[in-house]
């Protein structure tokens, strides 16, 4: 049990490590959520009539902070795939350890960097006034970024180990994070809208990440924060454990 | 467990009737081989011969098809984590993590093993000062050269102090300097820790200089096993190159029904004999040739060294890599059995 733990603190010190050493790429993760915050939030203020009190930034600024946790977090599952690539893989499947080990390492350490950026905005939208909830929502909201990062992350290193190279990531990209984003309500209210796009909308885990976010932040909300809260665990304990199969038949 | 060796208890690796097939193709057929504790144990053939799968095997990174290995007792394929926790493996490609620093990737793989902090800290000292990289410990292995890389890697094997440490080419693609200095470090790891050492090559002066004992490896089976001076001895006297402008079948066969002559080969335009003194031979293929109007335009005698002993045991050179004509092949086949 303590080599278990030692294991999972082992690859989360390496992710940390990394992340903290690598400033641009901190930078560029965080440009299209700034990008989208920004642009969108400004560009759409005019037509935007939601509701009379909340500005298009205000509405949309949740869900660019589970945006910017959505990206960042499948890239990091996807990670393992330049660890295959450079041969580290190797090293530490050949290591006297637990596979269920190294993913909760792994998952963890794409977890916290994922939310320490993901905070960045958070913080930005508090000091902004963007949003404005109590501390049990903040706290709250803490909650949720864990589960929508520990998801993806999962989900990530699921499709990592069934890719022999990471020239797939584009494929990732265009077939399953932007359709999840912007079928998340991220970008739009949920209600009034089409019937395909509603159900689409309900189907997709991340839409109860944001929602929940919403609520926790004290922004207008769709579904009861029971309902976003247990389908988000739902869909994690479904990630974690096809994670954790797929990653522990990886060959190396 | 079934296996029947008598070696067994003493026998730090003992591979038995061990096959791997990848699809169609037998990467590894039938393969029996028993290493003892402390040996430098060469695996010596040319690319692709299953130098790297049978490392694979042992290092339980690839399940066999068929048969069973132990190292150190422990069953590869039923008692991974047990062989994991008694092996260092050093793989033929490069495995570090370029992101971190020298001492950060030997920290990383102490932890993996579950040392302590202070015996992390002292044996990061000791491998690093054995692979004289002390001075390059902060700095992140992106800015390594490949020596320093492949001595890093080196390094990193030893942290744990494995029983038994797999080296998978470890000088490929290194300059001769490099690859001396890590010839001397291996040899101090078996003097100094008795530790026992697999190590793939396709350097023949490489398995010649450092392995108490070899096995060639061609095609997925062992060919030839034993101390590089037994391997030679089974060649006999010496090795004699003739350049022949024009070798005539005729000419061969009467090389070749002489008594001390114990196998002719054509290599490249140039015969290569195996006899029992070449130095006393060597007038006779003169006169011999000279009665069949052939010309000798080059000459050399030597005694044999472990590529002749592949040659004989392959019918090919190591260094091929490609497969050869067809025709050639046949040429060669024919022209090298024994009389």
């Amino acid at each position: 049990m303590n080599l278990f733990f030692g294991t999972v603190y082992t690859l989360w010190l390496r992710e940390v490590k990394r992340f903290m050493r690598n400033k641009s790429r901190l930078i560029g993760s965080m440009a299209m959520p700034a990008l989208f915050l920004v642009v969108l939030g400004s560009g759409f203020s005019g037509v935007f009539r939601y509701q009379s009190d909340v500005s298009y930034v205000e509405f949309i600024g949740p869900g660019i902070v589970a945006m910017s946790l959505l990206f960042s977090s499948m890239f990091g599952g996807l990670n393992v795939l330049w660890d295959k690539q450079f041969g580290f893989l190797k090293e530490i499947l050949v290591a006297p350890v637990s596979r269920t080990g190294i993913m909760a390492g792994k998952t963890l350490g794409t977890v916290t960097t994922s939310m320490v950026k993901a905070g960045v905005f958070l913080v930005a939208l508090l000091a902004l006034r963007l949003v404005r909830p109590d501390p049990a929502g903040v706290l709250m909201s803490l909650i949720f970024m864990f589960l929508i990062s520990a998801s993806f992350t999962s989900l990530g290193i699921a499709f990592a180990s069934q890719m022999k190279d990471p020239h797939g990531f584009q494929l990732i990209m265009n077939f399953l994070i932007m359709p999840v984003f912007f079928l998340s309500g991220a970008l739009f209210p949920l209600d009034g809208q089409p019937q395909w796009l509603t159900l689409l909308t309900h189907l997709n885990p991340l839409t109860y990440g944001v929602d929940g976010m919403r609520y926790a932040l004290g922004a207008s909300h769709a579904f009861s924060p029971t309902l976003s809260m247990g389908a988000l665990v739902l869909f994690w304990a479904c990630a974690t454990v096809v994670g954790t199969v797929l990653f522990g038949r990886m060959a190396a | 467990m079934s296996i029947s060796l008598t070696t067994q208890d003493t026998a730090t690796i003992a591979v038995r009737s061990l096959s791997k097939d990848f699809g169609r193709i037998k990467a590894l057929a039938d393969v029996s081989l028993v290493i003892g504790k402390g040996e430098l144990f060469g695996l010596l053939g040319p690319n692709g011969a299953g130098k790297t799968t049978l490392i694979s095997i042992l290092s339980t990174i690839l399940p066999p098809s068929r048969g069973e290995a132990l190292v150190c007792g422990w069953n590869v394929a039923t008692q991974q984590e047990a062989v994991r926790r008694s092996i260092g493996v050093v793989f033929q490609d490069p495995s570090l993590d370029t992101e971190l620093t020298g001492e950060e990737n030997l920290d990383f793989h102490g932890r993996l093993y579950g040392l302590d902090t202070l015996t992390r800290r002292n044996r990061v000292n000791e491998v690093l000062a054995l692979v004289d990289l002390e001075e390059r410990r902060h700095d992140l292995v992106n800015t390594y050269s490949g020596g320093m890389r492949r001595r890093l890697e080196i390094a990193r094997g030893l942290m744990h102090q494995p029983q038994v440490l797999f080296l998978d080419e470890p000088t490929l693609g290194l300059d001769p300097q490099t690859r001396r200095r890590i010839w001397n470090y291996i040899r101090s790891l078996k003097d100094s820790f008795g530790m026992t050492i697999i190590l793939t090559t396709h350097y023949m002066e490489e398995a010649d200089q450092l392995c108490s004992r070899i096995a060639i490896i061609d095609s997925g089976v062992i060919v030839g096993l034993g101390s590089p001076d037994e391997l030679k001895s089974t060649l006999g006297g010496d090795v004699l190159e003739l350049a022949v402008t024009r070798p005539t079948e005729e000419f061969v066969q009467s090389l070749r029904s002489h008594p001390s002559v114990r196998s002719v080969l054509l290599q490249n335009g140039s015969l290569m004999l195996t006899v029992d003194d070449g130095e006393s031979f060597l007038p006779r293929t003169f006169d011999l040739a000279h009665d069949m109007g052939i010309r000798i335009s080059g000459v050399s005698v030597r005694k044999p060294n472990l590529e002749d002993v592949f040659i004989k045991m392959t019918g090919r050179e190591i260094r091929d890599e490609g497969i050869k004509e067809p025709r050639e092949r046949m040429r060669i086949y024919r022209w090298g059995m024994r009389k």
